[in-house]
């Protein structure tokens, strides 16, 4: 079909049309189109999935505007790093505090206090270090001290290069603290046997998760339980299970408005509405869907059944919050770094 | 104007060429290399020093630069060998092998890694074989010279190609003709021809393996004294925060390869005026 040719008149009746349009649009109440950006890490993809639909409806009816969630995800480390060098998140939700504190002391994004901002440390939802086997549990392991054994194979991702796998190292020196009643050098030497025990170091949670899932490397993983359920309901159905330890931590991966980036876009009243709504009842019901631990105690009553009893530890209480844990356990020089040596220094 | 004659090439474009060149490599290498020296002498040489010469780095200078030699010495022969089977002999499927050469180029090196890895883990298709020999591929030092070997392949079989190609069938005539043997042939005809190449294939190889991060993480096993490769090491500097540390530490690389490729270029040098 050929194309209709714009004759002057034609021109005219299109012009006088389409200022109509562009009057008829203007006028229409003042909905806006806004779209921010959440820049999350690895595992949380389905959740934020669900939640940002949800949070599209809710925000509709709250307010009329039209808002997009665009997300990003990655290994956390390198996510918080693409935000201190300029990529423009709204909001972020990441796997730890020390990474987002970093915002503050390295380019003055967001304020010291950024995670007294909003309830329950800024973690909308938590969840802890549990002990993924294989079917049967086949090397008997029931608790931390089993990972000293000679005969366990222990896969977790190094804690200098993952987010994720600093949780599992300190949930494991915080285990051994207690059991050592408080001998630090004792907590020292439980942990460096434990990662004597791994023969893979993977630079990230889910390189680990593939290299036990997957090759078929080790006898018991370090994980993330919302990832250890993901593991056994879905991923590997029926080949894996889960132990709980004695006692672990509570990991509390937070959330924050960056506050230089929204006054720059004019989004902070959406951006902040959206971590907020993160602990309404439904989106909190989502996260336990995502087996996540909803931070409100009544909805997670409701998940009483998946998650098992656990007594979990803060890393405030036993390391004196991250940038004391960080500094002591993981900067170089730290107290993996002598690990390590001495674990090459033995093998060598 | 003979004074014409001198200034004037016969091809023109010199000082177009020329300035577009380097304000190219302006752009595209020498900023981003000067500002990694730049960056790097703000820390203060105590601080370089610690940060260059600890043992769990040393130990990672030594299994990079060992296995990329050796990666880069067995592509050295055998990429030699492929380019030969390539240029002199006709057989079904020869485009497409010519055309599998340069795979290791194109493929993501993630890929590569977690292919190799499938293949070399004690439950893959190869592994499970070689296990039973008690030789252990993936997570061990010898997964990290498999990954660099491959991804060094192409290098030397197109840098040999070209030359191959170009040296005459009668040039080995003349030779046997002369009484010559065939390995003094090879050794005095071929061999001094092809040299020049080979070390640049070589060369090549050898710094792309030093640099190579993607598919070695996959395979390695990334224990600290015993598989980290450098590279590697950087990365876990950077996301600590560390960026002095990295830049301490690819400033030594970058050092490093340098002199190797100067080494490198020399020998060529002296290779092609020994002809």
């Amino acid at each position: 079909m050929p194309l209709p040719r714009l004759t002057p008149p034609r021109l005219a009746r299109a012009a006088v049309f389409s200022m109509l349009a562009a009057l008829a649009a203007s006028g229409q109440a003042l909905a806006r189109d806004v779209e921010i950006l959440n820049v999350s890490y690895d595992p949380t993809r389905e959740l934020y999935r669900e939640y940002n639909n949800w949070f599209r409806g809710y925000w509709k009816q709250k307010t009329g505007d039209e808002v997009t969630v665009r997300q990003s995800h990655g290994g956390a480390g390198s996510q918080a790093r693409a935000v201190l060098d300029g990529l423009q998140a709204d909001v972020v939700t990441l796997a730890l505090a020390y990474d987002i504190d970093q915002f503050h002391t390295r380019a003055d994004l967001i304020p010291a206090n950024w995670q007294s901002r909003l309830p329950n440390n800024s973690a909308p939802y938590t969840s802890t270090i549990v002990l993924l086997v294989r079917k049967g549990n086949p090397k008997h392991i029931t608790d931390w001290n089993d990972l000293t054994r000679d005969d366990v194979e222990v896969i977790t991702p190094n804690p200098k290069t993952s987010g994720g796998a600093r949780w599992n190292y300190l949930a494991a020196w915080g285990y051994a603290l207690e059991r050592f009643n408080g001998d630090s050098d004792k907590a020292y030497a439980f942990v460096r046997d434990l990662y004597a025990n791994v023969p893979v170091l993977d630079s990230g949670a889910r390189g680990a998760t593939n290299t036990f899932v997957q090759r078929g490397i080790g006898d018991v993983l370090l994980a993330w339980e919302n990832e250890a359920l993901l593991a056994t309901h879905e991923l590997g159905k029926g080949q894996f299970e889960i132990v709980v330890p004695s006692t672990s931590i509570t990991a509390e991966p937070p959330v924050t408005v960056i506050d230089k980036n929204v006054d720059a876009h004019d989004t902070r009243a959406v951006s902040t509405a959206y971590l907020e709504a993160l602990y309404s009842d439904p989106a909190q019901r989502l996260a336990g869907k995502h087996y996540y631990r909803p931070a409100n105690p009544e909805i997670a009553r409701e998940f009483e059944g998946q998650f098992p009893d656990v007594k979990r530890f803060t890393v405030d209480d036993v390391f004196g919050g991250w940038t004391r844990a960080q500094t002591t356990h993981f900067s170089d020089g730290g107290r993996f770094d002598a690990m390590l040596e001495e674990i090459g220094a033995r093998t060598h | 104007m003979t004074s014409v004659n001198r200034t004037r090439s016969v091809i023109p474009g010199f000082g177009l060429t020329m300035g577009l060149s380097l304000f190219y490599l302006g752009l595209i290498f020498v900023i981003p290399v000067a500002g990694l020296l730049i960056y790097t002498a703000t820390m203060g040489w105590p601080a370089f020093w610690a940060a260059i010469s600890h043992p769990q780095v040393m130990a990672s200078y030594k299994l990079s630069f060992t296995a990329s030699l050796i990666g880069a010495s067995v592509n050295l022969v055998f990429g030699g060998l492929v380019a030969w089977v390539l240029v002199r002999y006709r057989f079904p499927g020869k485009r497409l092998i010519d055309a599998l050469v340069d795979l290791p180029f194109a493929l993501p090196t993630a890929v590569a890694g977690i292919s190799l890895v499938t293949l070399y883990a004690s439950t893959g298709w190869v592994g499970q074989y070689l296990t039973l020999f008690g030789v252990k591929v993936a997570y061990t030092q010898l997964g990290v010279v498999v990954a660099l070997t491959y991804i060094g392949l192409p290098f030397v079989v197109r840098t040999v190609q070209p030359v191959l190609e170009d040296l005459e069938a009668e040039l080995e005539e003349a030779s046997a003709s002369l009484g010559a043997s065939r390995f003094t042939t090879v050794r005095r005809v071929i061999l001094p021809a092809l040299l020049p190449a080979a070390l640049t294939g070589f060369a090549l190889a050898f710094a792309r393996a030093l640099g190579e991060y993607g598919s070695v993480v996959f395979i390695s096993g990334n224990l600290p004294y015993r598989t980290e490769i450098t590279p590697l090491l950087i990365v876990g500097k950077i996301e600590q925060f560390d960026y002095h540390g990295a830049a301490a530490i690819g400033t030594v690389m970058l050092v490093a390869a340098f002199l190797v490729l100067l080494l490198i270029n020399g020998l060529q040098w002296w290779a092609a005026k020994r002809r």
